[in-house]
Order: structure tokens, then C-alpha cells, then sequence
């Protein structure tokens, strides 16, 4: 057993960040999910929300991008 | 790598050796003047634009031929989503948001060409781009409201007792904007083409290549999609900062 805790400390702690991943991914399709549920009920006025859809998407999946980072930082930066 | 003795083939791995910044014309120091692979590939993207929307659309033809469609398409569909989110007088600002649409639009997609450097993938690009719009949208806020904009971080629908804790949320929530506006840009970037060529290694080992190779292109397709729709949103983004800004009550 070569390499010393620090650095065993740092992929224990990338790998956990990763776990930021999926749950990124649930934020991400439950607002894909609800969206279409409520397209499916009022498909007319799904179109002009497409936009929100987006941002709604954005946001949820920048916690994740955070994640990754995080992930990145102990990889590259510590 | 433990499977560098397993296969003797040796897997090669460098999924971040893309994002490398090198100077062009040899040599390893980079000093701010130095024209390295960053440079030369914001060039290439600036040059792209030019050529589809200037030279593309100089002919005028009533029949559009494909460049002045694609340049056309393009126009009305960020001017459309300024319009949508903004409103009217927001369509002052459209020259601005468009470059951004297409300035992070053709950095991703030219990020895709292989051998190709993504300028987009290095927050110091994407943190500058996002610099920029918080800083505009700020003075804007404050040219156009006065000290009104500050109106925005105390909510006056909720109850008294909670406001001041919702106007502290608010204020870390603006100031947070240009680290996640940047970071969602270059981070979304950066993972998809390390994921496409860690697939890309993977085709290294015999058994696995034909899945490697399928892998590649499944994830380029999503990569293709995942530039436009980031382009998107960053610009998407801007828009709804450039509302908070001209309209703080919503």
C-alpha cells in the first residue's frame, strides 16, 4: 500500500461528488416530467412555455454542474 | 492502470489533455499576448459568424439561399426569444444578447471538431461572458430604476417576518448568478468532451471497440444537441437578468 491518506482522501471525495450527478439528474426529470404532464393536459399552451421549461432545466442541473466542479476541484486543484 | 497489464495494449486515457492551453508558434511560456490555441480558435469562431451572417446574407435574394437562411433563422429566433422575455423595450438590448447567442454558439459547436480546442470549456472565457452580462444588467438595473432596483431582493408579497430573511437569500441568489451562469456554460462543455473521448479510449481495447465506436457517436449526437442548448440557455439566461433589470416588480 503506497500513496498516503490525502490522496485517497481526495478520489473517496470526487466519487462522492459524483452521487451530486443523480440527483441532479431527479431535479432535471421531474421538471422535464412535470412539464409534460401538463403539456399533455393543455397541449395549447405548452408551446409558449417551452422557455421556462429551459430555465427551469438550467437550474436544476447547475447544482449538478456545481457537483462537478467540486469533483474537479479535489481532482485537479487540492 | 491496472488494465494496461491486463489487455498489453495499453488504454490511454487523457480526457482533459483537449483543454490544454498551448501557445501557437512553439514554446511553452504564455504570457497575455501570446497567441495560443485560444486564440486562434475565438478567431475562427468570430470568422464563422462573419462569414454566415455578413457575407452569407449580403446578396439579399428574395429566394433565400442556405446561408442567408440559417442567418436569417438565426436572427429571428434569438430577436423572438429576447421579444418573449423581455418584452419590447428589452429589443434595445437584442445586438447584445445576440452576440452572445452566437459567439457561445459557434465556440461549442466548433469545440466539436476533432483536434479542435473549445474555448467555451475554460471558465476564464465563460467567467468574462458572465462578468460582463452581471455587470451590464447591474448598472442597467440601476440607471433605469435608481435606488427602485433595490426593491427587488425585499419581496413585498411576503409576510413582514420573513422579508428580511427572503432579502437575504435574494442578494446571495444575484450574486451568485455570474458563478453559475459561467459555470453551467464551461462545466456542461468540459464534461461532454471528456466523456467523448474517454469513450474514444475505450476503442484501445479489441473486445469493447465496436461498443466504444457506438458509444462515441451516441454521445456526440447528445453532444451536438447539448452545445445548442446550452447556447440557449446562456442566452436565455441573459434575457431573464435583462427583465429583473428593466422591470424589478414583476
Amino acid at each position: 500500500m503506497e500513496g498516503d491518506i490525502a490522496e485517497m482522501g481526495k478520489f473517496i471525495g470526487a466519487g462522492i461528488s459524483a452521487l451530486g450527478m443523480g440527483l441532479a439528474a431527479l431535479g432535471v426529470g421531474n421538471v422535464a416530467g412535470n412539464f409534460l404532464a401538463g403539456a399533455l393536459r393543455n397541449p395549447s399552451a405548452a408551446a409558449g412555455q417551452t422557455a421556462t421549461l429551459f430555465i427551469g432545466i438550467a437550474f436544476a442541473e447547475a447544482l449538478g454542474i456545481f457537483s462537478f466542479l467540486v469533483a474537479l476541484l479535489l481532482m485537479f486543484a487540492v | 492502470m491496472a488494465t494496461d497489464a491486463a489487455t498489453g495494449t495499453g488504454l490511454k486515457f487523457d480526457p482533459m489533455g483537449q483543454f490544454l492551453v498551448k501557445p501557437l508558434f512553439g514554446g511553452d511560456v504564455v504570457n497575455w499576448y501570446t497567441p495560443t490555441n485560444v486564440t486562434l480558435w475565438m478567431a475562427i469562431a468570430i470568422l464563422g459568424i462573419t462569414a454566415m451572417l455578413v457575407m452569407g446574407t449580403s446578396r439579399r435574394a428574395v429566394i433565400p439561399s442556405r446561408s442567408q437562411s440559417v442567418g436569417e433563422l438565426a436572427y429571428g429566433f434569438v430577436y423572438k426569444m429576447v421579444e418573449d422575455v423581455t418584452g419590447k423595450d428589452g429589443l434595445r438590448y437584442f445586438p447584445y444578447v445576440m452576440t452572445l447567442f452566437m459567439f457561445v454558439l459557434f465556440s461549442n459547436f466548433l469545440g466539436l471538431l476533432p483536434m479542435a480546442f473549445t474555448t467555451t470549456s475554460h471558465i476564464a472565457v465563460t467567467g468574462v461572458l458572465a462578468l460582463a452580462v452581471f455587470l451590464t444588467v447591474t448598472i442597467l438595473g440601476f440607471v433605469k430604476n435608481g435606488a427602485a432596483f433595490l426593491g427587488m431582493f425585499w419581496v413585498t408579497s411576503a409576510p413582514l417576518a420573513l422579508r428580511p430573511v427572503l432579502a437575504l437569500i435574494e442578494v446571495i441568489s444575484y450574486f451568485v448568478r455570474p458563478v453559475s451562469h459561467s459555470i453551467r456554460l464551461a462545466g456542461n462543455m468540459t464534461a461532454g468532451h471528456a466523456v467523448v473521448k474517454v469513450f474514444a479510449a475505450f476503442a484501445g481495447l479489441v473486445a469493447l471497440s465496436p461498443l466504444a465506436i457506438l458509444g462515441v457517436v451516441a454521445m456526440y449526437g447528445l453532444e451536438i444537441l447539448v452545445c445548442f442548448i446550452q447556447a440557449y440557455v446562456f442566452t436565455i439566461l441573459t434575457c431573464v437578468y435583462l427583465k429583473d433589470a428593466l422591470h424589478p416588480h414583476h
